[in-house]
């Protein structure tokens, strides 16, 4: 079987305006199953994410958020080509990347960077902190030798931590701080666009906050832009200007943060959004929580028509038989749904 | 009402090479039957080590409770031997776990795992623990329950695993549950499932529980009572509406500030509480957040405040602070705007 090769990806999306830096239009991304020993056959894909288009402006931030399993962190990868997309287009300044060669992309790197996730596996133990960071200086050739140290010890500085620290070793740093050695690698090479994957997500409350505000401090000073991939909703709301929602391989909407916070219009953003907890016994006892029932569908046969339709409370036979296109129902915000609203 | 908890100056460190970690030092708390009690905190601070003391499940070396009570229904668990422990655990005090991927035996069934209590608690026989089995993963929410009694875990999501959890949670009719964590390694809206059943069941079953997080919000909707920690101390207690509206710690400040609310656009930025979790081995010697504190005195880093009734507040409501108690000089702070004034507290 071979793999659906979207050519006609929903195109009523997503064009944004001119100040677009990011472009993606139809991304798709399967991962194959295969089986068989010697002679592996392909016997389904993991549609990892589904065919998504979204734009993010110059100097803005974009939250990517959704459960886990949605292709978040796989858009946000592909988006990086570090998998091969399985179709659609990610232009980035106007330059399709799915179709530069090996050492065009190479130089279009430098360009963008990513924060991971985990500080304690994203950090090389054998490697000190002036290697760590000064490692993307030298693949770049952007400084040597002296020049490199002092660019090292700068970078520290910007992320807050002691510019003497660069012959120590990740194992000697907190959660937080390696945080802020992974942010001063990937700011090394003065990017445009950094993908930030749950940059906070494994960290405490109380240096999440000091990370939220050293990544916004960065922001306005580099003129950084920022595609923000998160599970935490709170933290979105406060960090994106601009926020997708994702499900199952496809983002169900995408709005301005006021808009898609306040007037949701997709039943699983409002489901979502209702879920969080909020810290204060007076509200939180007066809220009406949409639970939803089951979890969330396999995205190896993710369910027909709308893939929400399972859980859905406002599904109706349309849902099951008809994907809904991704429309534009109030200006810049864009839903995927049959009832909105 | 008879208190059905009573925590009494609990001391349980750990003897490591590089020193003794105080990681619970003088905990003390009492709780009623019936009520939904919760534990706040960052890692680190002392809370699952507190809870495990409770069910006296510390790994021991290096852990050692070392000094203290645990008053349970009246008796003093710490001074029971192995069985009587035994008797207790999984029966009259459960406990759910935060990890519902590592806490369950991947190579036995879902229902040798869930009638093991009843079998050993209960005295029933494989047909009576097995109905009562089916009858729980049914309370719980799970789906086509009796079908799925021979399934191993790996083929429950994770959600599901928090459920069967929760099912041999409530085997045996527990008068205390310990849930630590219980919704932090799940997705948003299972863990608005998770926490809407628990809180259907506490209702239902009158089951008193300590519920585990770090999460302000999820204490929020849930528990009666809240006690913050740091350092491994108890530093703030009170009722939950009393703590949210009227915190009497700037620990307790620092976290509400420093969290996003889903409820509220953007401030102008968040307040983080600077620096690090002190170190257990070797703690401040005065306040223990002392060294993270904006409004603290020079008497904060040399003496170690109590934790004493907090003057013109609701009678339960304590606090650990210098500055808030009376003779201190923090009378009252809006923790939202950063407005404090500085003036003498009075009785």
């Amino acid at each position: 079987m071979a793999l659906d090769v979207g050519t006609d990806h929903t195109s009523t999306a997503t064009a944004g305006s001119g100040r677009n830096l990011l472009q993606v239009k139809g991304l798709k991304m399967h991962f194959p199953l295969t089986q068989g020993i010697i002679f592996q056959r392909q016997v389904g894909a993991v549609r990892a994410v589904d065919g998504v288009d979204f734009f993010v402006e110059k100097g803005e931030t974009l939250g990517l958020v959704g459960e886990s399993g949605c292709g978040k962190s796989t858009t946000g990868r592909a988006i990086l080509q570090l998998y091969k997309p399985t179709a659609g287009e990610v232009l980035f300044d106007g330059v399709d990347l799915v179709k530069l060669g090996g050492e065009q992309m190479r130089k279009m790197r430098r360009r963008m960077q990513m924060i991971f996730q985990d500080p304690y596996a994203s950090l090389n133990p054998r490697m000190t902190v002036g290697n760590i960071i000064g490692e993307p200086l030298e693949v770049h050739s952007l400084a040597k030798g002296k020049a490199k140290t002092e660019r090292v010890q700068e970078l520290l500085r910007v992320v807050g931590l002691n510019p003497y620290f660069t012959n120590r070793y990740p194992h000697e740093f907190s959660g937080g701080q390696r945080q802020r050695i992974g942010i001063a690698r990937a700011l090394a090479v003065e990017p445009d666009f950094i993908v930030a994957d749950e940059p906070i997500s494994a960290l405490d409350v109380s240096i999440q906050a000091q990370v939220i505000n050293l990544l916004e401090e960065l922001q306005s000073k580099f003129k950084l832009t920022f595609l923000f991939i998160a599970h935490d909703l709170s933290v979105v709301r406060h960090i994106s200007d601009r926020v997708a929602v994702m499900y199952l391989g496809k983002v169900v909407e995408l709005a301005d943060r006021a808009a898609i916070f306040e007037r949701p219009l997709h039943p699983y953003s409002q489901a979502l959004l209702s879920a969080v907890p909020i810290p204060d016994p007076a509200i939180e006892t007066k809220r009406k929580r949409i639970i939803l029932t089951g979890d969330v569908p396999s995205p190896v046969n993710p369910p027909s028509g709308c893939r929400f339709h399972t859980r859905c409370w406002k599904a109706q036979a349309v849902c099951s038989v008809t994907d809904p296109d991704f429309i534009e129902h109030e200006p810049r915000h864009w839903a995927a749904c049959h009832f909105p609203g | 009402m008879p208190e059905l908890l009573e925590v009494r100056d609990l001391h349980t460190q750990f003897f490591t090479r590089d020193g003794i970690v105080r990681a619970v030092d003088g905990v003390s708390f009492t709780l009623a039957a019936g009520e939904t009690l919760g534990i706040v905190g960052e890692s680190g601070c002392g809370k699952s080590v507190t809870a495990l003391s409770l069910m006296r499940l510390i790994p021991q070396p290096p852990g050692k409770i070392t000094q203290g009570e645990i008053l349970f229904d009246g008796r003093d668990v710490l001074k029971m031997d192995d069985d009587e422990v035994r008797g207790i655990r999984g029966n009259a005090i459960a406990m759910i776990f935060q990890d519902p991927m590592t806490s369950l035996n991947p190579v036995l069934t879902i229902s040798r795992q869930v009638s093991e209590a009843l079998e050993l608690h209960l005295k029933m026989d494989r047909n009576e623990s097995r109905k009562r089995t089916i009858e729980l993963l049914e309370l719980v929410g799970i789906p086509s329950a009796k079908s799925r009694l021979d399934d191993y875990p790996h083929q429950f999501s994770g959600g599901m695993r928090q459920r069967v959890m929760i099912a041999m949670a409530l085997s045996c009719n527990p008068k205390l549950i310990l849930a630590d964590e219980p919704t932090t390694a799940l997705d948003v809206t299972i863990q608005a499932q998770i926490l809407d059943l628990l809180k259907n069941l506490a209702r239902e079953f009158r089951t008193a529980f300590i519920l585990i997080t770090h999460d302000l919000g999820v204490v929020a909707g849930m528990t009666q009572r809240i006690h913050v920690m740091y350092g491994g101390h108890i530093v703030e207690k009170a009722d939950t509406n009393e703590l949210f509206a009227n915190p009497k710690h700037p620990y307790t400040w620092g976290l509400l500030r420093s969290i996003p609310r889903l409820d509220q656009t953007r401030r102008e930025k968040l307040r983080p509480i600077e620096g690090l979790p002190p170190d257990l081995i070797a703690p401040p010697p005065g306040c223990r957040f002392a060294p993270r504190c904006q409004y603290k005195r020079d008497i904060c880093d040399e003496k170690p405040p109590e934790l004493v009734a907090v003057p013109n507040a609701k009678a339960d409501h304590e606090s650990r602070c210098w500055g808030t108690q009376t003779g201190g000089w923090l009378t009252t702070t809006d923790w939202r705007t950063d407005t404090t004034v500085f003036t003498k507290v009075e009785a």
